[in-house]
């Protein structure tokens, strides 16, 4: 493999990963706070190109219009989501807060055809994202600068957020301890709120990104992209923001990277991100830069 | 053995079922027969999951890839020469299987006992995570699986699928192994054992220190449970007799675990009831995908309509039924009267009250 080629895969590789990481943001924040495996965030993905794929196509938006709305929507839908299916469960068993994020997908998939139609639609790119860029002799297609950009401004963005501002300071304080936390005055509901809202507008962003990269959008497009996600936030120790980020980032990395290395195991691609993400598990439970939580008895 | 009023009842009500499915396989039609047959493996899926985790409370999600690995088994035993000369047209099957073909339910513990040694496998290194982090693992071995499944061309076909499978399942089969897999799974939770797979649940640490081998039980509820998921797998491929990776997507466990959980958590007889209720639902709701005319009016279907409405009766039953429908409840005749007289107890104060 010669050198440029191994640049314009890293450049691949980081612009996959960014997109997890950003979808990745959204499992571990709420899984931080309520322990709860949210398995409807991928279909937030789905929810939020879908919705910028209609403010283009249907509203005749100006493509930035049409994300914003796309981001604002797919943030609301996320906050009815915790308000509707999982609040009302808080106290109970986990197995049931779980048994509601799976019904809660399902029931955003269905009414994803229900109301899309299950036909997979061409997402058309905004025009400046086609052109091709020369950096040297590396050739890049342009949205892969902008997806890597975009991605670098949200991250700075949210590690400002939850380090520096009294929402942020406060989400930190439910994921150790949400009862405590009430105590000291917080307002849990509206914080809980905050946490699902900022995940899905991520999520969302991640959606946008992702139909610009890969333009054809179908229903179930968001499953593929969240589970593996998922498997980045646990990678990466779920729970940890940070580390949500830097999850994604290497399982995005080294997916292209098996695949330009070895091309005739491609088929195993997706196996192989399980593979790392098992064995990582087996020898460091908690994730990378996950914590290592003492047992209760 | 004394015959009391319960043991009785028990052997008319089993009587009954019996000659109920012979009539039932004798005259009614094929579409009815493989809705019943579906309701007989989706409660054995959900009985299976309900062994693992409402009884043992290891939180596992693999079942899709288990069912995929006894589907898989039993197709390939039971398919015949010429099939699979006509399945395999991209490679050809490896050789040691060209030629096999074995009576149903030799395929079906064959691929029972193959399911149990992955599974086995799998939870091995996997049972020393606990929780989220073995769902976590367990999903990521049942993708593994799926993967392999559509990479292994020359022994599974790879996405392409297995078509023609003969259609050996009918109710006695399926029925018959539900009832074996209850009685195995009843057998097993009211035994010593169970009680200690219970402790395991309800505590690890506390049972631990009070001698129970973790490792021991969790690996026998995962071995016993993943045997009937592979004959279920097995039962499921024979019935609907053409299967590829994409029927074993993880989505389907996500399906036994919404089944299990509105059956109750460690409930049998919830399991089934709730496993028969979801498969004829689904089918019941099937119209509402087809094209029907009220009047002079023809409605378009509307596909996903079906998965709508289901779901959302499962939000509603997590949110409002939150045990699910049977709790920790199991059937007893004994149960049953109690309700009973407790009904008819209402109606007589009731009637009571009224003529006061």
């Amino acid at each position: 493999m010669t050198f440029n080629s191994f640049l314009q895969n890293l450049a691949n590789g980081i612009s996959l990963g960014s997109l997890y990481a950003l979808i990745a943001i959204g499992y571990t924040m709420v899984y931080g706070i309520l322990r709860l495996i949210n398995f409807a965030h991928g279909d937030l993905v789905m929810l939020g190109s879908y919705f910028a794929f209609y403010g283009v196509s249907m509203f005749f938006l100006p493509w930035w219009a049409a994300f914003f709305f796309a981001v604002a929507l797919t943030a609301g839908v996320g906050v009815v989501m915790e308000k509707v299916a999982y609040r009302p469960l808080r106290d109970f068993p986990r197995i049931n807060l779980f048994t509601a994020a799976v019904a809660v997908s399902f029931l955003l998939e269905n009414l994803a055809i229900v109301i899309f139609g299950g036909r997979p639609n061409a997402f058309s790119r905004p025009p400046f994202m086609d052109k091709m860029l020369n950096i040297g002799s590396v050739t890049f297609v342009s949205y892969t600068p902008i997806i890597i950009a975009v991605s670098l401004v949200l991250f700075i963005g949210l590690i400002l957020i939850i380090n520096h501002t009294k929402a942020g300071t406060a989400m930190r304080a439910l994921s150790k301890d949400i009862e405590t936390t009430g105590l000291m005055g917080v307002n849990t509901n509206k914080i809980i709120m905050f946490a699902f809202m900022l995940g899905s507008s991520l999520a969302a962003v991640g959606g946008i990104l992702w139909a610009i990269k890969f333009p054809q959008i179908n229903p179930l497009m968001g499953v593929m992209p969240g589970l593996k996600a998922f498997v980045a936030a646990v990678l990466g120790g779920i729970g940890n923001v940070g580390g949500a980020m830097i999850g994604g980032l290497l399982l995005g990395i080294v997916e292209i990277m098996l695949v330009a290395f070895f091309p005739s195991l491609s088929g195993y691609r997706d196996a192989f991100s399980y593979a790392i993400l098992i064995l990582l598990l087996l020898f460091r439970p908690t994730g990378i830069m996950g914590e290592v939580q003492p047992e209760k008895v | 053995m004394k015959l009391n009023r319960n043991t009785i009842l028990t052997i008319i009500t089993l009587i009954v079922i019996v000659l109920l499915l012979f009539l039932g396989e004798t005259f009614l039609n094929p579409y009815y027969k493989r809705i019943l047959n579906l309701c007989a493996i989706y409660a054995m899926f959900a009985v299976t999951f309900n062994l693992i985790f409402g009884y043992t409370g290891q939180f596992s999600l693999g079942h899709a890839g288990f069912a995929a690995i006894g589907a898989y088994t039993a197709a390939l035993l039971t398919l015949s020469p010429d099939q699979k000369a006509v399945n395999f047209f991209l490679k050809p099957i490896v050789p040691l299987l060209e030629k096999v073909e074995a009576p149903f339910i030799i395929a079906l513990i064959a691929g029972g006992l193959l399911t149990t040694v992955i599974s086995l496998l799998i939870a091995w290194p996997a049972l020393r995570l606990r929780g989220d982090y073995l769902a976590i693992a367990t999903l990521g071995f049942s993708e593994i699986i799926r993967v392999l499944l559509v990479n292994m061309q020359s022994l599974t076909n790879g996405a392409l699928g297995l078509k023609g499978i003969p259609g050996y399942t009918n109710l006695f089969w399926s029925w018959g192994c539900l009832a074996v897999c209850i009685f195995v799974v009843k057998r097993l939770v009211d035994s010593s054992y169970g009680r200690a797979m219970s402790a395991v649940r309800d505590d690890e640490v506390a049972a631990e220190a009070l001698g129970v081998n973790l490792f021991m039980h969790k690996m026998m509820a995962f071995g016993v449970s993943s045997f009937f998921v592979g004959v279920a797998g097995g039962l499921m491929a024979n019935l609907i007799s053409t299967i590829d990776p994409k029927v074993f997507l993880f989505t389907l466990t996500y399906q036994i675990v919404g089944v299990t959980v509105m059956g109750g958590m460690g409930s049998l007889t919830g399991s089934v009831i709730s496993a028969c209720l979801y498969t004829v639902f689904l089918e019941a709701l099937r119209p509402l995908e087809s094209q029907f005319t009220i009047g002079s009016i023809t409605i378009p279907g509307i596909p996903g309509m079906r998965m709508v409405i289901f779901s959302i009766l499962l939000l509603l039953v997590i949110l409002f039924y939150r045990k699910g429908l049977m709790g920790r409840n199991e059937f007893s005749w004994d149960g049953l009267f109690r309700f009973f007289r407790r009904i008819t107890k209402k109606d007589e104060k009731a009637t009571e009250g009224k003529k006061s």
